[in-house]
């Protein structure tokens, strides 16, 4: 055994190989962990802004509940409707929560803390949110009702109309600092006017982001007066489970997303350099939690759209304002000389 | 049943292809049917081209049980019919048998059946337009209405020891005085309930997405709304100024000032806004109840009809039998037949009684509001979406205690 470990295989490929494996368990237990706490966090702010207590029974202050909530889920019998595909139902959660993991991958949450510190980051990451409309699709296909039907079928427009104008707002933050790479986006130097230029983008963004994970006002797929739980509703026990920690952790996902694109990643708010002693992971952890507070506030504030309306706001209002605003950086940066 | 196998529509793509519309069992089990309703969609896509409503899931036969009873044992289903706002079915029941047999209740007790009407017209509405809230996707205006709501019911407990079937209204006036304090509290209650109604406007009224969901949905016009028999906020909603208590005022409704907000528009939106509005008229009406309410009796100080106090049965022989007949074989009402009608918070519902001179009513027919508004359902969503077929059913301000009695 101890030949094993001193043999070039170990120190080549064993040594990298256990390192990555226990980055990758970190990142998901701590990621596992804020989804926990999300939910509670979500249940304790709503409940203050609909002047109720939220969970307070389990363990001091209600902290247990989400070990509670996933002991019941997990301890619960997974149903399979006869009429339903299998095999494609059951893989579609993990489909979905899967691909909710596998993109923290390149979140950097401090300087150099990220796993794959790879080039085209923010590719990867796109491209990994994109498919999380397969496990969508899936589910509402697989479950064979209706209903489901018609929330995959839902989700399925929603999500691509959304990703069209978010692609276009990174395209925008994409020409201000001129690299793929998401620590160097951070990192990358923005003028103030920049940062000005930006902020209507931060908004499109911000609406996007709760459309692309079917988050109130756009939670159509779900629409749980109009189609009661829509994809989810064949769903129980830990299929069901996995669905709602995808969720979240989707949530968070973007959440990051917003503050690596817009609100300078680890770095101290407003460049004040005198905040820099506190460590960046936790400035990254609260900005990500303000982002993660709107999604919260905005659930508890606004009715549903309908389905035609939130098409009309991704066609005829984003894209066009996105496109238009794709010009306009471009130009800008091209006249007054500013492109990195 | 007409429509029960009805025939199979298609829709022409092409030549070739034919597509039989989807159709889709809404409820009963569903979050947004408001109970039992059950309604089968016909739909192309997200396009609602049909609405069929399926009633009768809460049938309890209330009308076949009120003929086996005393008339005082009616009282209770009339709280069980619109389960929302009970006092004002007990309302409508209480004048009809007045009327039959020729009394009048004393002041007070008309002052407290008009302030627990109007209080009961505040709950259903608060109910109502936090539910249709609920319908189209906002939840906070929900908990925070049902907490006010609950204020309201403490004075439906504190008068009548019940929070939801009151039981409290009797022919001939009410079951007894209200309790000491309980003006004044009510009082305070009228001044601080508008803060919630404004924070409830706040979080709805002017926002954007709910009048994009609400606004143009659900359009009957003035004609149409008279057609399909609407009453009520529905019939106000279709600028109709049509109020029972103003046109046919009943107990001291023509003493009280107040106003009839109209809708102009006959669409979600509109009956919303009449709602909220009405919510304020209700809010006034109490107010002057509690400010100008006499001392005095209850109920009729006729011992045929309304029980003697407890008291005057320990000494008076007179009493004790009186007390006996009424609890045992009720009184008897003369032949005649009446239909009264009150304004109900969800419109027009009215009692047809006919007594035949007995202890128990010949035949009580009750005329519920949302029978005759659900029946517009199919044309008022047709074209619509999924989506606003249940902010149509949440702004009907149905109960299915009603529709199927």
């Amino acid at each position: 055994m101890t030949e094993f470990f001193s043999s070039d295989l170990w120190t080549i490929y064993g040594l990298p190989f256990a390192f990555m494996m226990a980055h990758i368990g970190a990142i998901i237990g701590v990621v596992l962990l804020f989804v926990a706490y999300y939910t509670y966090f979500e249940r304790k702010v709503m409940g203050a802004m609909q002047r109720r207590q939220g969970p307070n029974t389990v363990g001091p202050f209600g902290l247990l509940q989400p070990i509670a909530d996933g002991i019941k889920l997990l301890s619960k019998e997974t149903i399979v409707p006869t009429q339903s595909n299998g095999p494609v139902f059951v893989i579609a959660p993990m489909l979905l929560f899967t691909l909710a993991l596998i993109a923290w991958a390149v979140i950097p949450v401090n300087a150099k803390w990220v796993l794959a510190d790879i080039n085209v980051g923010i590719l990867y990451l796109f491209a990994v949110s994109s498919m999380g409309v397969y496990g969508v699709i899936m589910a509402g296909w697989a479950s064979n009702s209706k209903y489901a039907f018609l929330g995959g079928l839902r989700s399925a427009s929603q999500m691509v109309s959304y990703e069209v104008s978010m692609g276009l707002v990174i395209v925008c933050v994409l020409l201000c600092v001129g690299t793929l790479n998401l620590s160097e986006i951070i990192t990358a130097d923005r003028p103030t006017w920049v940062q000005i230029l930006l902020f209507p983008m931060l908004i499109v963004f911000l609406i996007s982001i709760l459309a692309e994970t079917n988050r109130a006002p756009f939670d159509l797929p779900e629409g749980e007066s109009e189609i009661t739980g829509g994809f989810m509703v064949e769903y129980s026990a830990m299929t069901f489970a996995l669905f709602f920690l995808g969720e979240y952790a989707n949530m968070i996902l973007m959440s990051a997303m917003t503050v690596v694109l817009f609100l300078g990643g680890w770095l101290p708010p407003f460049g004040i350099e005198a905040l820099a002693i506190v460590p960046g992971v936790i400035w990254f952890v609260l900005k990500t939690l303000l982002v993660m507070f709107f999604f919260i506030w905005t659930r508890a504030t606004f009715p549903r759209y309908r389905y035609d309306q939130l098409m009309r706001l991704g066609w005829k209002i984003f894209l066009p304002f996105t496109l238009f605003y794709v010009v306009l950086v471009s130009g800008l940066l091209v006249y007054f000389d500013a492109l990195p | 049943m007409v429509h029960s196998v009805h025939t199979e529509e298609v829709i022409e793509v092409s030549a070739q292809t034919q597509i039989k519309p989807m159709t889709m069992n809404f409820g009963p089990q569903h979050p947004a049917a408001h109970g039992v309703l059950r309604l089968v969609l016909e739909m192309e896509g997200e396009i609602v081209e049909r609405s069929d409503p399926h009633i009768g899931l809460l049938h309890r036969g209330t009308e076949k049980l009120i003929e086996h009873k005393t008339y005082t044992q009616a009282i209770p289903y009339f709280d069980r019919l619109d389960y929302v706002a009970p006092m004002n079915q007990e309302h409508a029941f209480a004048l009809g048998v007045e009327k039959l047999l020729g009394i009048t209740p004393p002041r007070r007790a008309q002052y407290i059946r008009v302030l627990f009407c109007e209080l009961g017209r505040i709950l259903n509405h608060i109910l109502n337009i936090t539910t249709f809230a609920l319908d189209v996707g906002a939840i906070t205006p929900a908990l925070w209405g049902f907490e006010e709501r609950e204020k309201g019911m403490r004075f439906y407990d504190a008068v009548c020891g019940a929070r939801l079937h009151a039981n409290y209204f009797r022919p001939g006036g009410v079951a007894m005085d209200m309790p000491a304090g309980l003006a004044e509290e009510m009082l305070e209650w009228t001044e601080s309930c508008p803060k919630t109604l404004d924070d409830l406007e706040t979080l709805l009224t002017d926002n954007r997405i709910f009048k994009q969901r609400t606004v143009d949905i659900g359009v009957a016009s003035t004609e149409e709304a008279l057609d399909w028999g609407f009453t009520g906020p529905m019939l106000r909603g279709s600028d109709v100024a049509w109020d029972l208590r103003k046109s046919q005022p009943y107990d001291v409704y023509e003493e009280m000032n107040f106003d009839v907000p109209v809708g102009k528009t006959g669409d979600c939106y509109a009956r919303y806004l009449v709602r909220v509005a009405e919510m304020r008229e209700s809010l006034k009406i109490m107010r002057q109840c509690l400010k100008s309410m006499p001392d005095g009796p209850v109920k009729v100080n006729d011992y045929k009809v309304s029980p003697p106090p407890r008291a005057e049965m320990k000494d008076s022989m007179e009493a004790l039998i009186h007390h006996f007949k009424l609890y045992t074989e009720g009184y008897h009402v003369p032949a005649g037949e009446t239909y009264t009608a009150v304004e109900a918070p969800k419109g027009e519902f009215g009692v047809y009684l006919v007594a035949d001179g007995t202890n128990k009513p010949y035949r009580c027919h009750i005329r519920a509001p949302g029978f005759a508004h659900l029946q517009a359902l199919d044309f008022i969503s047709k074209g619509h979406m999924l989506a606003d077929v249940v902010s149509n059913i949440g702004s009907m301000d149905i109960v299915f205690g009603e529709i199927d009695r």
